[in-house]
């Protein structure tokens, strides 16, 4: 009796869970590389959700088809972004990114907000309510989509850093800024495609998350927080750490809100936050700052 | 401590004081009332952030326990206003002491400091959101009483007058860290933590007292809010907007300053009328332009309004002397 409550609950968590993985692997990689937390993570998860509500509601197209055009759009945004605003506004200092990111973060959440209102909206798919059937439970469609998409992205974003010229260039930066200077690699570019693509991955999200989720102008700020706490445990800038993080998170999550109730089930979330914060700000997977 | 350093903070102060004897209007009053609220919990994350080079993003933590434990105490276990308002601000400067402590024993610096800070508001808010004893979902509401002896007023003048006495206090409190040796080891641990404690300097205690009395000086907004308002929820009492609020005035107002905090408020909430203004009251706007502003001004003008003041006026004495 109790195996098949919670089985299902546990594989829920998982799919959950790898969706937290990509936001917290876009936050992971801009952090692995600028050494800055993005505090605008959420409010452009929002924005790329709105995006995908949009498309859908607009131009009639299915998430899984504009995520296609979502992506490189989103990714030329965190480029702009970060090479046209928040690199130069923060004139090379740690304390201004933070304020400038947390400053984009309120510009965009509340813009969404005058021009959508407060409402909660949602778009309805005709596979919404489409299950599978696994190990004795039953998964949503999108869910499972999502799950899979989500390692599909990593191993994509594994490839880029691994095999091609821009990712030898990012992971040298984010090893030794001053010697890719010197080599010649162009690091304020390097920082604007690193942002880029952590930018991309929240567009990828959001079309994941949109078939199953709803979307208002704070919807953002839920995952954030989410991430900072993967990121924080996976270890910043790690991205093994990140997806294990992430499936890790998902389970507690859905755990926590099976036997405390929804509200409650996200407190379990912060309290872990602040305890890894506290205890072990490296994380499980991270080195030593 | 002599007349020298006292003198500037007593003409400001007096100037704002006459206001209400020749502005009659409630709709002028009401804002400065406000702007002067923002300016008191501003001066509190001033403390920290600016002199201590500490960004907290969770401020509220401190003004929703001011304002919940002023509010609860009177309705809940009927006790008069006044003490409940010294009990919030105690119980502010605990939760302070406690993140701080936490936290920073931990050494959590920079966007871990901030983050975590976060992370305890977000909490605080949450269960504030499911406790009984706040009224949940329904919020908190305090009795009209309109006495003085329930810190209650007849008048928006009397409320000026009290938020502008605790905004005066706390002027005087920076302008004492200012000339104080903790001041000076608290200046330093922001220019450099490690050559600090190289010297000597007590990283950790220092801190730790600075985040103690920014709490205190936050949660004393938090007092006025309840007594002002009358009403709490979760979302205000904790919610984001007041710990944007409380380093927006400091950080646009001039980081580090004295009077910064009272310039930022007052030049964010002009602001945020002028949009009003313009626009009809839609909801967001006002923030969309906060945050505009705060990127100006990490951007273009890292003194805020008090560095842009200083460096027009030495350009003038420049031009007089050349």
């Amino acid at each position: 009796m109790l195996t098949a409550v919670i089985i299902p609950t546990v594989i829920n968590g998982l799919l959950m869970g790898a969706v937290y993985a990509l936001v917290a692997l876009g936050l992971t990689l801009i952090y692995g590389v600028l050494h800055i937390i993005n505090f605008a993570h959420g409010a452009l998860l929002s924005a790329a959700l709105f995006a995908a509500f949009l498309c859908f509601r607009y131009l009639g197209l299915d998430p899984y088809v504009s995520v296609f055009g979502l992506a490189p759009l989103f990714f030329l945004l965190g480029y702009g972004l970060q090479r046209f605003v928040i690199g130069p506004a923060a004139h090379g200092k740690d304390s201004n990114i933070l304020l400038v990111t947390l400053g984009l973060a309120v510009i965009i959440e509340n813009a969404l907000l005058y021009v959508f209102r407060a409402d909660t909206r949602t778009i309805e798919v005709p596979y919404a309510f489409n299950v599978v059937e696994f190990a004795g439970s039953f998964l949503a469609v999108p869910r499972v989509v999502g799950f899979f998409a989500a390692f599909g992205v990593a191993a994509a974003l594994w490839a880029i850093l691994s095999l091609t010229d821009i990712g030898k260039a990012i992971r040298a930066v984010a090893k030794e800024k001053i010697g890719a200077q010197l080599a010649g690699i162009d690091v304020g570019h390097v920082y604007a495609v690193t942002f880029g693509l952590g930018t991309a991955c929240l567009a990828v999200a959001a079309c994941l998350l949109i078939p199953s989720y709803y979307v208002n102008p704070h919807v953002g700020d839920a995952f954030v927080l989410v991430a900072f706490t993967i990121v924080v445990l996976g270890g910043m800038g790690s991205v093994p750490g990140a997806l294990l993080g992430g499936l890790f998170v998902g389970v507690v999550e859905s755990l926590c809100g099976f036997y405390l109730g929804e509200s409650l089930g996200q407190i379990g979330i912060f309290l872990m936050f602040i305890l890894v914060l506290l205890f072990r700000p490296t994380g499980m997977f991270g080195e030593r700052a | 401590m002599n007349s020298r350093k006292i003198l500037p903070l007593v003409i400001p102060v007096a100037a704002l004081a006459v206001v209400p004897v020749f502005v009659h209007s409630n709709v002028v009053l009401n804002f400065m009332v406000i702007a002067l609220l923002i300016a008191l919990v501003g001066q509190g994350w001033n403390i920290l952030g600016g002199y201590g080079g500490q960004y907290s993003f969770g401020h509220a933590a401190f003004f929703g326990t001011g304002a919940y434990a002023t509010a609860i105490l009177q309705v809940r276990y009927g006790v008069n206003a006044w003490p409940a308002f010294a009990i919030g601000i105690a119980a502010g400067a605990l939760v302070g002491a406690v993140i701080g402590f936490l936290s920073f024993r931990s050494g959590l610096r920079g966007s871990y400091f901030a983050l975590v800070t976060l992370a305890f508001a977000e909490v605080l808010r949450i269960l504030a959101s499911v406790a009984p004893i706040t009224g949940a979902g329904v919020g908190t509401l305090i009795k009209l009483d309109l006495r003085p002896i329930s810190f209650q007023f007849q008048s928006r003048a009397a409320f000026y007058w009290v938020i502008l006495a605790l905004f005066a206090l706390s002027l005087l409190i920076v302008r004492v860290i200012e000339n104080s040796r903790f001041g000076a080891r608290l200046v330093a641990v922001r220019e450099n933590e490690d050559a600090a404690r190289a010297l000597g300097v007590d990283a950790l205690s220092v801190k730790l007292w600075a985040m103690t009395i920014s709490a205190a000086i936050t949660a004393a907004g938090g007092c006025f809010y309840a007594q002002y308002f009358l009403f709490l929820d979760a979302g205000i009492a904790y919610g984001p907007w007041i710990s944007v609020e409380a380093l927006l005035a400091p950080i646009i107002g001039g980081l580090g300053t004295a009077f910064g905090p009272l310039l930022g408020a007052l030049a964010v909430k002009l602001l945020g009328e002028l949009a009003k203004f313009v626009t009809g009251d839609a909801p967001g706007l006002d923030l969309v332009l906060y945050g505009v502003v705060l990127v100006l001004v990490v951007w273009l003008a890292p003194g805020g309004v008090a560095g842009l003041m200083s460096r027009i006026s030495s350009r003038k004495t420049r031009a007089a002397h050349g």
